[in-house]
C-alpha cells in the first residue's frame, strides 16, 4: 500500500470514529434513548432533553475541531501538507 | 412619529449605511473574486460569514417559535441544522476546496464526466435556492412593515435595492464582508433580549443556563418543571415530552442534517478559504457562531411560552378570576392583532380569554367553516365537530363554562419579534431585533442569489452555451444573472406562490436526496461512474418530489394531492418533510446498483478522485 492509500485509510478511520460520536449524542441520546435518559436530571434539565436541545450541539462543535486538529496531524505524518 | 419608531429608523438605517460602505470598499474585479472572493478569506471570518449565510429569517424569527409551541419535538431542527456541519466538515468541504473550482455543479459535471449530471445539479440548485430565497424576501417585507410601518412592497423594494448594490458589485467578496457585519448585528439582536429575559425569569443572565435553572422567587422550582406543569394543567402535552413518532423525528433530523450539508450556497462558502486545512477549521468556526444562536433559542422558546401562558392564564385554572380580561390585555397583544399573526375570539362571552387545549374542538370548527366556504359536502366535517364537542363537554374545562380555545391564532413568528415587548424591554432592544431580523434575511438572500447567479453564468453560459467567452464577459454575465435573480426573487416575494410556507421541505428534500449523495460518492467511492450517479440523483430526486407532491399536491396545488397530509396517511408515519433521508438512501442504492453493472470511470477520473483526497497540490503529489 502506498503512502496516499495509508493516509486515506487513516482518514476514513478518523471520520468513522467521529461520526459514531456524532450519531451517539444526537440520534442516540437525543432521540432513541431520550425517554430513558430523561429519568436522569442535569440541574433543571432532563438529561435526554438536554442532549436534544443543548448537549448534541456542543459536542458537534468540539467534534469538528478535534477532527481538524487530528487531520492536520495526519497531513504532517504522511507528508501530504499543502505548500 | 413615536420614540420607538425613531430609534428603529436610526438603528436599521445605521446598519444599512454600514452594508453599503462595505460594498463600495470590496468590489469584485474578476470572476475569481466574484465567485469565491479570490479564495483569500480567513477561516474564522469565513466561519462568521457562513453563520450569517446559513441563519436565515427562519432561524432568527421562526425557530424559537417552533420550539415554544413544539417543545421537545422541535429539537429535530436544532440538531438537524447544526449536525449537518459535521458532515460538511468531514465528508465534503475539504475535498471540494482541494478540487478548487467555483461551483457545486462544476464538480459534479467534472467528476462524473457528464454535462447531463452538471445540468441536473444546476436545476436542483436553482430550484432549491429560489424556493429558499422567497422566504427571505417575505421576511424582509414583514420586518419592515411591522417595525417601520411602511408598506410591505416598499420594504421589499428597499431590501432588494440593498442586496442589489452589494451583491452585483461585490459578488462573493462583497457578500462575504457584508455577511460578517450582518452576523454581528443579528447575534447581538438575538442574544441581548434573551439575556434580559433569562435574567428576569431565573436570575441567571445566560439563557443556556437559565433554561436549566430555578425560577426567581419560586422556592427552587425549576423553570422547565413549572412550564410542564402549567401547560399540562391547560390540557396541552408536556413541554419536554415527545409527541411525534420516534421514526419521524429521527428521519426529520437526518433529512435536515444531510440537506444542510448539501445546500449549495453553504458549500460554496468553503471554496473561499486559502487552504484545505482552512476549510476544515472554518466549518468548526461556522458552527461555533451558529451554535451561539442555536443554543440560545431553546431558552428563548421556553421562556416566551412561559411568559405567554402567564399573560393569559393569570391565576388558578378554572377560577373566574384566573384569566386575562380582554379589556386589560397588554399593548403588545393589540399591536400584533393588527398584523393578523395573533387573534382571539370570546367564545363563551365572559369578557376573558381562555387559552387551553380543547382537544381538536377549535380545529374541527375551523374545518367545518372551511368546508362550508368551499361549498362541498359538509357532513363529514359536521360529524367530526359533533364528536369533538361531545368529548369537550365531558372534560373538566366544560365545567368551568369554557366553550373552546379562545386564542384562535398564535403565529410562531411573533415569539422572537414580540419577545422584547412581552418582557417590557427598552426601545433600543426592540429596534435591534428589527435590524437583526432584516440582517438575517438579507445575508441569506445574498448567499442564495450568488449561488443561483454563478450556476447560471459559470455552469450554463460559460460551461455549456458559450464556452469561448473571456473572463470579463463571464463576469458581466455573472452580474446580469445576479440582477435577474434578484428581480425574480422580488417578484416571487411580492406574489408568493401558495406554497411559500412549505418550500423548506422542498429545498432540504432536494439537497438531501440529490446533491449530498452525489458529492459524497464522488469523493468516497472511486468506482462510482456517470450512469450510477445520474440514475441515483434522478431516483432520489424523483422519489422525494413524488412523496412531497403526493401529500401536498402536484407543484403544491392542493387540489391535486392524492391523500390528506396527516400522520394517518403517511407511509410508515413519515412526514413529507422527513422524506429527504429516505430519498438519499434510494439515491445511494440505485447509484451502486447501476454503477456496478456498467463500466468503471476512465483512468483520468480515478486520478482526479485520488488527487482530491490529499491536501497537497496536484503537481507535488505525483512526485511521490
Amino acid at each position: 500500500m502506498n503512502n496516499a492509500q495509508k493516509y486515506w485509510q487513516a482518514n476514513i478511520r478518523l471520520v468513522i470514529g467521529c461520526l459514531i460520536v456524532w450519531f451517539f449524542v444526537s440520534f442516540g441520546c437525543g432521540i432513541l434513548f431520550v425517554n430513558q435518559l430523561n429519568a436522569i436530571r442535569l440541574g433543571g434539565y432532563q438529561l435526554g432533553f438536554w442532549f436534544a436541545q443543548q448537549g448534541s450541539i456542543y459536542t458537534f462543535v468540539v467534534l469538528i475541531f478535534f477532527y481538524a486538529w487530528r487531520m492536520n496531524q495526519l497531513d504532517r505524518k504522511f507528508n501530504v501538507e499543502e505548500a | 412619529m413615536t420614540n420607538l419608531m425613531m430609534t428603529t429608523y436610526l438603528v436599521v438605517g445605521a446598519t444599512f449605511a454600514l452594508y453599503l460602505f462595505i460594498a463600495l470598499k470590496s468590489r469584485a474585479k474578476n470572476t475569481g473574486e466574484f465567485y469565491v472572493a479570490g479564495k483569500g478569506i480567513h477561516p474564522v471570518l469565513n466561519g462568521m460569514a457562513t453563520g450569517a449565510d446559513w441563519m436565515s429569517a427562519a432561524s432568527f424569527i421562526s425557530m424559537a417559535g417552533m420550539l415554544a409551541m413544539g417543545g421537545y419535538d422541535a429539537s429535530a431542527y436544532l440538531m438537524g441544522w447544526t449536525g449537518g456541519y459535521c458532515l460538511l466538515a468531514m465528508l465534503l468541504a475539504p475535498y471540494l476546496r482541494k478540487y478548487g473550482k467555483f461551483t457545486v455543479p462544476e464538480f459534479i459535471g467534472d467528476r462524473f464526466y457528464s454535462q447531463s449530471a452538471r445540468l441536473v445539479a444546476v436545476i436542483c440548485l436553482i430550484v432549491a435556492s429560489l424556493t429558499y430565497v422567497i422566504g427571505q424576501m417575505k421576511g424582509i417585507g414583514v420586518a419592515f412593515s411591522r417595525f417601520l410601518e411602511i408598506p410591505f412592497q416598499t420594504g421589499l423594494f428597499i431590501g432588494m435595492g440593498i442586496v442589489f448594490v452589494y451583491a452585483v458589485l461585490g459578488g462573493m467578496k462583497g457578500v462575504t464582508y457584508t455577511q460578517i457585519a450582518q452576523y454581528v448585528v443579528l447575534i447581538f439582536a438575538y442574544t441581548v433580549p434573551a439575556i434580559f429575559i433569562s435574567f428576569q425569569l431565573t436570575g441567571n443572565p445566560i439563557p443556556q443556563l437559565g433554561l436549566g435553572s430555578t425560577l426567581s422567587g419560586s422556592d427552587g422550582v425549576f423553570l422547565l418543571d413549572k412550564l410542564d406543569q402549567v401547560v399540562t394543567e391547560l390540557g396541552f402535552s408536556a413541554y419536554t415530552a415527545q409527541k411525534g413518532s420516534t421514526l419521524n423525528i429521527f428521519l426529520l433530523t437526518m433529512s435536515l442534517m444531510i440537506g444542510t450539508a448539501g445546500l449549495p450556497h453553504v458549500i460554496t462558502r468553503f471554496f473561499t478559504v486559502p487552504k484545505v486545512k482552512d476549510a476544515r477549521s472554518s466549518a468548526g468556526w461556522a458552527l461555533v457562531f451558529i451554535a451561539i444562536l442555536y443554543t440560545t433559542a431553546p431558552g428563548v422558546g421556553a421562556m416566551a411560552r412561559m411568559n405567554l401562558m402567564h399573560t393569559i392564564q393569570t391565576g388558578e385554572v378554572g377560577s373566574p378570576e384566573g384569566n386575562l380580561a380582554i379589556e386589560e390585555r397588554p399593548q403588545w397583544m393589540r399591536n400584533w392583532e393588527k398584523t393578523g399573526l395573533l387573534g382571539f375570539e370570546d367564545k363563551n362571552g365572559d369578557g376573558k380569554i381562555q387559552y387551553y387545549s380543547d382537544n381538536g374542538l377549535s380545529a374541527a370548527e375551523a374545518d367545518l367553516a372551511a368546508a362550508r366556504k368551499a361549498g362541498g359536502d359538509v357532513t363529514a366535517a359536521q360529524a367530526k365537530l359533533d364528536a369533538a364537542a361531545a368529548q369537550h363537554a365531558e372534560s373538566k374545562f366544560a365545567g368551568f363554562g369554557w366553550k373552546g380555545n379562545e386564542m384562535t391564532k398564535v403565529d410562531n413568528d411573533i415569539m422572537v419579534l414580540a419577545n422584547p415587548e412581552i418582557a417590557k424591554l427598552p426601545n433600543w432592544v426592540i429596534a435591534l431585533v428589527a435590524a437583526g431580523g432584516i440582517a438575517a434575511a438579507l445575508s441569506t438572500a445574498a448567499g442564495l442569489l450568488l449561488a443561483i447567479s454563478s450556476a447560471i453564468s459559470h455552469d450554463l453560459v460559460k460551461g455549456m452555451i458559450a464556452k469561448s467567452i473571456d473572463d470579463k464577459t463571464e463576469l458581466m454575465w455573472g452580474r446580469v444573472a445576479m440582477a435577474g435573480a434578484i428581480i425574480v426573487a422580488g417578484y416571487l416575494g411580492l406574489n408568493p406562490p401558495g406554497f411559500a410556507a412549505q418550500v423548506v421541505a422542498l429545498a432540504f428534500g432536494l439537497a438531501a436526496s440529490s446533491i449530498f449523495p452525489a458529492l459524497m460518492m464522488g469523493i468516497f467511492v472511486k468506482r462510482m461512474n456517470n450512469v450510477g450517479a445520474i440514475c441515483g440523483m434522478l431516483a432520489g430526486l424523483g422519489s422525494t418530489l413524488g412523496y412531497i407532491f403526493w401529500f401536498k399536491g402536484f407543484m403544491f396545488i392542493a387540489s391535486t394531492a392524492m391523500a390528506p397530509d396527516n400522520a394517518a396517511n403517511w407511509w410508515m408515519g413519515i412526514s413529507p418533510g422527513s422524506f429527504g433521508a429516505v430519498g438519499a438512501l434510494i439515491n445511494f442504492i440505485v447509484a451502486f446498483a447501476f454503477s456496478s453493472i456498467t463500466k468503471a470511470p476512465p483512468e483520468h477520473i480515478q486520478h482526479l478522485v485520488e488527487d482530491i483526497r490529499v491536501p497537497m497540490g496536484a503537481g507535488a503529489a505525483q512526485s511521490h
